[in-house]
């Protein structure tokens, strides 16, 4: 038994680690000052695609990512821990997609890739954070959706076993194939990249990154074909460029700002014992605690 | 036609606290529109349904029961709000930004291709100007969230396709009667004309809920710590302040990743939001979607070593020092001066 997975991934600024000079003087974010990372729970959801195909050698693995072209470098991160082929959906009409948009999009690609059996993702991208694309995908697929997918129980030749994480506890449920499954960030994280994999790869690159760095050694992608990533267009997967990109995004961002906070009148207190004790004595006697 | 619709999520027969909370927004948005508040209930055990959401002035409750749609499965829920939208043409709908409503909402936007705008903090009717257009459209509904991290707000409108759709936490709402004598109508539908046999290709083998032992939302002293907390040592002394005070400990999301402590004590807009009497932000520099959560708190304490950390903005009191110095001065001489 063999499985065809993709995994769907995404380059996201690091939104966790926001510096103080993340944010623009006139309120824009600063993406520049930002790094750009493999976005945490869609390396869960390598992971998972990754035991498939331990547990059923001859899987196959296709990460498939939109963006720009710098987010070639999560396909090779892929490549690096053991995914088989990577898929960079990469076009201006994609621009300002919503997650509708998006979705579309991927699922386009997702069509053109072919067969498949299982699609991991990330519950969701640290940027928005708002866990919309898996499921718009699976259900552009016309195929069922698990998520919060925290561990795969079991595998048969056309059913899955998933445990999923509640809030307050945890579910287990089966789904035939194929199948979307957004993994959670409790599953297990995803191994580090394989020494021989990483030599092996290092030089993957999209067309345009091969012509953009003119490198002098290219006859290396003709005698080692594994080495070119795939990268794809609007008119490459056959989609309607209306339903791309900002025209096809039904919701807009009418205004983004600053938040000002309602800044309080605040007592300051140093950190001697004095002050504490007289500010201790204070919150007592005022009721505030104890 | 033109009505706000809210996705109830019921267990046991109870609404839960998330969907009376919509209805509570939901009530307001309508009044302001102009338009009827209805509501969706689906599952078993849906008797006293009608009796718990009336009083939030819902004028139409659809009914449906079928004990196949209990537990939520997310194709026959789908089904049933893809096609009851499709009849009844909403303007609007929210659903909690719950496991079941962030697993419904996308499925439901995506088969009816209309927008939707997840974990919103703030929804208000307004208006927008397409000006590439020339086109001004009128009560539109602002769903206004954090986004990148909580770096900014933005303020999100669907122009041009229904419903509207939005998700939103519990605890960001107020929940509030609106008239305990108010009575809407209820229609029962017969489940069979929204879900097909294919529907239900999903299963659930096994489920068990483990009550969460964790309870900050209900607490009324908050001890929250951040990434300059600096280790999960450290966190400890978070816990000890905690004890003695009788309060729960929370978290910012930056102390969450940094594995300080469990993912259930997150507050702010990707975690839990939190009202207490006392919250003392313990090296929490204040990024929005951490405030977004806990700025209705009654009383905010922060401790920092940075006097121009954002959240001191906010706090009632400011301490200026490191949070391993200054926790163990507040245990001693809280201990000291309650003898």
């Amino acid at each position: 038994m063999a499985f065809n997975i993709i995994v769907l991934a995404k380059q996201v600024p690091d939104t966790r680690n926001v510096g103080k000079d993340a944010m623009k003087a006139d309120g824009t974010v600063n993406r520049a000052a930002l790094p750009a990372i493999f976005n945490p729970e869609d390396l869960n959801a390598l992971e998972q695609a990754l035991e498939v195909k331990d547990r059923f050698p001859g899987s196959k693995i296709t990460i498939l990512t939109m963006g720009p072209g710098r987010a070639a470098e999560i396909l090779r991160e892929g490549l690096f821990r053991g995914a088989d082929d990577g898929v960079l959906l990469t076009d201006r009409a994609f621009a300002g997609a919503d997650t509708l948009a998006t979705s579309y999009a991927l699922s386009m690609a997702i069509r053109k890739i072919g067969e498949f059996d299982f699609i991991f993702s990330g519950r969701q991208a640290i940027d928005g954070d708002t866990a919309q694309v898996g499921p718009q995908v699976a259900e552009k697929l016309g195929i069922p959706q698990i998520t919060y997918a925290e561990h795969i129980e079991k595998i048969d030749k056309n059913s899955v076993r998933i445990k999923r994480r509640l809030d307050n506890g945890v579910e287990v449920v089966e789904s035939p194939l194929p199948v979307l499954i957004t993994v959670n960030g409790s599953a297990r994280s995803c191994r580090p990249r394989n020494a021989k994999l990483l030599l092996k790869y290092k030089h993957a690159k999209t067309v345009t990154e091969r012509q953009v760095e003119n490198l002098d050694y290219i006859d290396i992608y003709d005698s080692r074909p594994f080495l070119n990533l795939t990268e794809w267009s609007v008119a490459d997967v056959a989609a309607d460029p209306l339903l791309c990109g900002l025209s096809g995004s039904p919701t807009k961002v009418k205004k983004t700002e600053n938040v000002v906070f309602q800044t309080k009148e605040n007592k300051h207190i140093s950190d001697s014992d004095i002050e504490i004790d007289e500010l201790m004595k204070e919150l007592i006697e005022n009721h505030t605690i104890g | 036609m033109d009505n706000l619709f809210v996705y109830l999520e019921i267990e046991d027969g109870v609404v839960a606290e998330v969907s009376q909370e919509l209805l509570t927004k939901g009530r307001s948005l309508a009044n302001q529109l102009g338009c009827k508040l209805e509501a969706i209930a689906a599952g078993v055990n849906l008797g006293k349904v009608e009796e718990q959401v009336f009083p939030y002035g819902v004028d139409v409750l659809h009914i449906f029961e079928d004990k196949r749609l209990l537990p939520y499965t997310t194709l026959p829920h789908t089904s049933i709000l893809v096609k009851l939208f499709k009849e009844e043409k909403p303007q609007i709908c929210l659903l909690g930004a719950t496991i079941i409503g962030r697993d419904l909402g996308p499925r439901v936007s995506s088969s009816l291709g209309s927008g939707l705008t997840a974990d919103c903090t703030s929804l208000e009717i307004g208006s927008h100007e397409n000006k590439k257009e020339g086109k001004v459209y009128e009560n539109l509904l602002y769903q206004i969230r954090p986004a990148f991290g909580g770096n900014i707000v933005a303020n999100i409108v669907n122009p041009d396709h229904r419903p509207q759709m939005a998700t939103v936490r519990e605890g960001v709402m107020k929940k509030e009667i609106f008239d305990p004598y108010y009575k809407g109508e209820a229609i029962v539908h017969d489940v069979n004309d929204y879900v097909n046999e294919e529907d239900f290709i999903v299963s659930i083998i096994d489920r068990h809920i483990e009550k969460s032992k964790v309870n900050i939302k209900n607490s009324p002293i908050i001890v929250s710590g951040g990434y300059g907390v600096g280790s999960k040592e450290n966190f400890e002394l978070l816990y000890k302040l905690a004890d003695l005070l009788g309060a729960e400990v929370g978290a910012s999301r930056a102390a969450v990743d940094a594995g300080y402590t469990e993912h259930e004590r997150q507050i702010g807009q990707t975690g839990v939001t939190v009202r207490p009497k006392v919250y003392i932000a313990c090296g929490i520099s204040g990024q929005i979607q951490h405030i977004a959560g806990m700025q209705e708190s009654s009383i905010i304490i922060s401790i920092n070593n940075d006097p121009a950390a954002p959240i001191n903005s906010i706090a009632d009191y400011v301490i200026t020092g490191e949070v391993e110095n200054v926790i163990p001065k507040m245990i001693k001489y809280y201990k000291k001066n309650t003898k």
